[in-house]
């Protein structure tokens, strides 16, 4: 299969009522959006100290809904935020209750089948993260032991693939989510937490003793996240893209990502300080949906 | 709904190397039917004892087994997991404390589950038992003492052989809500059915089949526990007494 990079759709001309279908239909009768949210997947979509939801996600999603509301004429739209899981975010948008999930998800092939996606707004990598006590390096270092990973994650997918084409032998437990995964690590439960490595710098700056931990400095895989939207109704996908693309050809993205990746960020001030990798650059310099990490590369 | 549906998942090979998925949710249900049974067997002798207890002369005896059952019953079963597996390894000596952490999974999970399922419900039978025997006539007591019984002999062959009877419906509700509250245990990474089928679902992302197939399983499972449980009703009743065969007021 194919990936088909994003046609760059400069400003869609404005659909009249009758022909609306889909989400847009729903969007239009409704006066609602609904956006899937995450609750701990900093700075792309977490509860700050007054239990709001923001992040770098979250802003681009507000974009896109100005957007949506543009498109449709309407004087008014409430933007609803509905929580997601990593295990229920695909249902969620394949059912119908959430329209775009913004957090901190994969666009790969196989979710393509379910999923479709905006282009691409951030590239991470799978890393570990572990106590530096436990000077483990690679994989091979984790050989008969127990590592964790969060349930319904890429990562945890890759893991166990690898586990058993390389006969590893570790053991896998899958966690709930990421603060309860890094919590495994850090009760001593697991060596170590595979995931993508900007939520484990966000875990470890969060964490009671940064100085303890250490994020693995192999990158296992590629990961490109992107909005979330449901398949298969390429009306709603054609205003989403243009609204992300035309965020990123202004110099929007460019400044959200300042403003998440590399200034301080509530709820404790700390700043991640993640510079822009070569495989973002490449993705912002030509807006792509691909979900093959090779097209990163 | 924009959704591909795939009944032939069931068939693919499954990434975890262990078969199809068809084979991994087997193994979750085997699972769950571990758990639940060594939870249940917990449940039933402390529940049993505690609940007797609690129908004794001795203010104090009461008052703890009291106590028990409130502590178990007032806390959520999810938060109950979460203390058991996270929170107990740091309350004890740290040498034991990293021995408990130590246990490869699933075992490091599995006994965690057991414990917390068994003492949950343990509550819950208590309290069954207590409400059977207190549901017996008074004078079931005063007979039997007046026969020259000891207290421990009118439990063992006047109180306890009709109260077990009166609560087994209910017993029969808990043994079922033991089946299905050991889900739960996929919070701590014990991978029994539920935790298979989400484990399905996040491989292939055919979430509707992964959850039917669960359904259908736990479903057949506590069907049959029905209908032994019915079996057991009819083998253990006592004629005139409750139960099936008994048509009008006692």
């Amino acid at each position: 299969m194919v990936a088909a990079a994003v046609a760059l759709v400069s400003a869609s001309g404005a659909v009249s009522a009758q022909e609306l279908t889909g989400r847009l239909k729903k969007i239009k009768d409704t006066g609602v959006i609904t956006l899937g949210v995450r609750d701990a997947s900093i700075p792309f979509s977490y509860l700050d100290d007054s239990q709001k939801v923001i992040g770098y996600s979250i802003d681009i999603c507000h974009g896109i809904a100005d957007a949506v509301k543009a498109e449709l004429k309407l004087p008014k739209l409430e933007v609803k935020h509905n929580a997601v899981t990593s295990a229920t975010r695909i249902p969620l948008i394949a059912n119908g209750t959430v329209d775009l999930e913004c957090g901190s998800t994969t666009n790969n092939l196989e979710r393509q089948q379910q999923v479709s996606f905006a282009p691409t707004t951030f590239v991470t990598a799978t890393r570990f993260v572990a106590k530096k006590a436990g000077n483990f390096s690679d994989l091979p270092d984790f050989k008969g032991k127990t590592v964790v990973s969060t349930a319904g994650t890429t990562n945890i997918k890759w893991l166990t693939e690898i586990n058993a084409k390389e006969n590893l032998g570790m053991s896998i437990i899958p966690a709930k989510d990421h603060a309860e995964a890094f919590l495994m690590v850090d009760s001593g439960r697991a060596s170590a937490f595979f995931m993508d490595d900007i939520l484990l710098y966000g875990l470890v700056a969060n964490s009671k003793a940064p100085a303890d931990w250490v994020v693995g400095s192999k990158a296992y895989t590629v990961e490109p996240y992107a909005i979330m939207q449901p398949k298969g109704d390429a009306e709603f996908k054609k205003v989403t893209d243009a609204a992300v693309v035309a965020m990123i050809k202004s110099g929007q993205v460019e400044k959200l990502y300042a403003k998440w990746f590399q200034s301080t960020i509530p709820p404790r001030n700390i700043n991640l300080n993640v510079p822009v990798g070569d495989p973002l650059k490449k993705a912002l310099a030509n807006p792509t949906d691909s979900g093959d990490g090779k097209d990163y590369q | 709904m924009n959704y591909n549906w795939n009944w032939g998942i069931f068939w693919q090979t499954s990434p975890d190397g262990s078969g199809t998925y068809l084979d991994t949710l087997i193994s979750g249900l085997g699972w769950t039917l571990s758990t639940a049974l060594s939870a249940w067997a917990i449940a039933l002798v402390l529940g049993s004892i505690i609940g007797v207890i609690r129908t004794t002369d001795s203010r104090l005896a009461v008052g703890l087994g009291n106590a028990y059952v409130e502590l178990f019953r007032n806390v959520p079963l999810l938060v109950q997991m979460f203390l058991w597996y996270f929170v107990l390894p740091e309350l004890l000596p740290s040498a034991m404390g990293a021995a408990i952490k130590q246990v490869p999974p699933p075992w490091g999970a599995f006994v965690p589950a057991v414990l917390c399922l068994g003492f949950f419900t343990s509550a819950r039978v208590a309290e069954q038992v207590r409400a059977g025997i207190q549901a017996l006539p008074r004078g079931q007591r005063m007979a039997g003492t007046a026969l020259g019984l000891e207290p421990a002999q009118v439990y063992r062959y006047v109180l306890l052989p009709m109260a077990f009877r009166i609560i087994l419906p209910p017993m029969t509700s808990e043994f079922m809500n033991i089946i299905k509250n050991s889900s739960i245990a996929l919070t701590i990474g014990l991978m029994e059915l539920t935790g298979r089928a989400r484990s399905m679902q996040e491989f292939s992302f055919q979430v509707f089949e992964a959850f039917t197939a669960a359904t259908i399983l736990y479903i057949s499972l506590n069907v049959v526990l029905v209908f032994g449980m019915r079996w057991l009703e009819k083998r253990a009743a006592v004629p005139g007494f409750v139960g099936p065969s008994v048509s009008g007021g006692h």
